[in-house]
């Protein structure tokens, strides 16, 4: 169940003046705001001296974002059920899943940290089955249900994956947390949690940097345990 | 990514007909390969065709005893664990759960496996100014440059690339056979003639024509191959490519070897049927000393460079060890 019954905001973001974008981005801004710069940038490319590293990176960024996109874009319309609430939006077809809730929908839960499916940063349930929703377009999506990490909560009631990763400090600076316990989700439903070493190949696609991996294990064992 | 249009499948026969009337339009299925390649700028189609909705993941007996189809959309997780598989093909399972990790896995089709593009690094990357494969005429970055992944049988000065899926390799060795549509009707293409060498056309992968829409594989009823198994071998225990794979079934009769399949992976441009190995197992006695005899003679032919010379030696002693593990099954 989600956890607010707020609707799931438009990308309403207002535009910012260039020079606010490079004063805040020299200041190291909010993940929104360096969002912002980037989309900022990459509309004003043109303005920025051709071949300056400025530009490059305005452009590579706009390249690896997906960018603005340019009026030969197709645009189309896409309805899914995302945490038990029904959306309807317009897609830019090249839209990912993941940029999809990140960027459009604000559902900023799910990581992007490879952008490849290599690292299972972006893992999400899609009709109850775990995927890396960053290799995954947004429009094949349409008409199924979506579960990230923003709706396994119930209300103010962790889920028991979440609360046995707390218990059992299942992560250390948390970036890949959202994708591990949604993929720990499925894991569990699977049944693939027979032995420590079972848990181990089937959580492979999930990559924690800081090696939190014998916490995680032990988390998802418990969770396991809990809930057979 | 470029810009493309986007149209959802009803049935093969529309699915088909998009791309027989526009050369740059691709199928999508699982996306796992081909999203992460437009992103890369590798693939640039201009239509993709999300053929995700047509009635073709069904995984059933064939009449009369004939064996199994695998319909092109079911996912590799799901045909992994199908009993069909599991009971009557282990090496297809085992080969399955050996690649890529769950999420991808959920995603991954069939069909779009058999269509996998090779993870050499000069292919995957456009900074890299030659490569064969992605700009014909351009060179091979790998000949000579960091070609510790890449080919030892079957290669050509154009392209030292190999095939990175594991599915690919258990298919060979089961003699499987892809069934394909297009507008001009259907066609079912051996294994063995569905994927190329590189010779002096790496770009071209498969004899799969641009039109033409994957609808299932056909494994061949093989009793012996409930005695499979898939080795490989990799940088970490989970969720790498092969540096060197082997899918083998045997079938051992008082200690004889009446027939063997082997087929290697990781060792060239397609999924590798060891059919020298296979000729020099066929009447010896199972056991080490015939298993390392085998494996010479298919390896007698393989030339490594600077960098992945190893994989000679290390598919020999695969090759010994996944026959070994089938012959010693009861």
């Amino acid at each position: 169940m989600n956890s607010s019954d707020d609707e799931v905001p438009g990308d309403e973001t207002p535009p910012l003046r260039s020079s606010d974008a490079f004063h805040e981005i020299l200041i190291f801004g909010s993940p929104e705001t360096r969002r912002r710069f980037l989309k900022q940038v990459a509309g004003t490319s043109v303005a920025i001296t051709v071949g300056s590293p400025l530009s490059l990176f305005a452009q590579r960024m706009s390249e690896t974002a997906g960018g603005s996109a340019p009026s030969s874009a197709a645009t189309l319309p896409l309805r899914l059920k995302i945490n038990g609430k029904d959306v309807a939006v317009e897609v830019d077809t090249r839209t990912t899943l993941l940029d999809l809730l990140r960027e459009q929908l604000h559902l900023t839960g799910s990581k992007k940290g490879c952008d490849h499916g290599q690292c299972g940063a972006c893992t999400v349930l899609v009709n109850g089955r775990r995927i890396n929703s960053c290799l995954s377009l947004a429009i094949v999506h349409d008409g199924e249900e979506v579960t990230t990490i923003e709706g396994l909560a119930n209300g103010e009631q962790l889920h028991p994956v979440q609360a046995a990763f707390v218990e059992h400090d299942g992560f250390q600076c948390g970036y890949c947390t959202p994708g591990q316990i949604c993929s720990a989700v499925a894991c569990i439903k699977e049944g693939h949690v027979k032995s420590d070493d079972e848990i181990r190949e089937w959580m492979s696609g999930n990559l924690c940097r800081c090696g939190a991996y014998p916490n995680i294990v032990d988390a998802i064992k418990e969770a396991a345990a809990k809930s057979a | 990514m470029n810009p493309f249009s986007y149209t959802r499948a009803t049935d093969p026969q529309q699915a088909t007909q998009a791309t027989a009337t526009n050369a740059s339009a691709k199928f999508l299925a699982g996306g796992t390969n081909l999203i992460d390649l437009m992103k890369m700028g590798v693939e640039r189609p201009t239509q993709l065709v999300d053929v995700n909705r047509l009635s073709l993941a069904q995984i059933e007996e064939l009449p009369n005893g004939c064996g199994v189809r695998i319909g092109a959309l079911a996912r590799n997780s799901d045909v992994a664990q199908h009993p069909l598989i599991v009971q009557r093909y282990p090496v297809l399972s085992q080969a399955l759960l050996a690649g890529a990790s769950p999420q991808l896995r959920n995603l991954a089709t069939t069909g779009g496996n058999l269509l996998q593009r090779t993870r050499c690094y000069y292919f995957y990357d456009p900074a890299f100014p030659q490569c064969n494969k992605r700009n014909p005429g351009s060179g091979c970055g790998a000949l000579n440059g960091f070609n510790r992944i890449h080919a030892i049988l079957g290669q050509s000065e154009q392209c030292i690339a190999t095939n990175p899926s594991d599915m690919n390799v258990a298919l060979a060795a089961l003699d499987a056979v892809v069934q394909v549509q297009s507008a001009k009707g259907t066609r079912s293409i051996p294994i063995a003639d569905f994927h190329r060498l590189p010779g002096d056309t790496p770009n071209v992968d498969t004899n799969l024509q641009a039109d033409e829409l994957i609808t299932a594989v056909d494994l061949p009823a093989i009793p012996f191959a409930t005695r499979s198994h898939y080795l490989k071998v990799r940088d970490r225990a989970s969720y790498a490519f092969a540096l060197v794979s082997v899918a083998v079934a045997l079938d051992v009769q008082n200690g004889r070897i009446n027939a063997a399949r082997v087929a290697l992976g990781g060792v060239a441009h397609k999924p590798w049927r060891a059919q020298k190995a296979e000729a020099a197992l066929v009447g010896k006695t199972a056991g080490e000393k015939a298993f390392r005899a085998a494996a010479e003679t298919e390896l007698a032919a393989a030339k490594g460079y600077k960098h992945n010379s190893f994989k000679i030696e290390l598919a020999k002693r695969a090759m010994v060890r996944a026959l070994s593990t089938v012959a010693q099954m009861t």
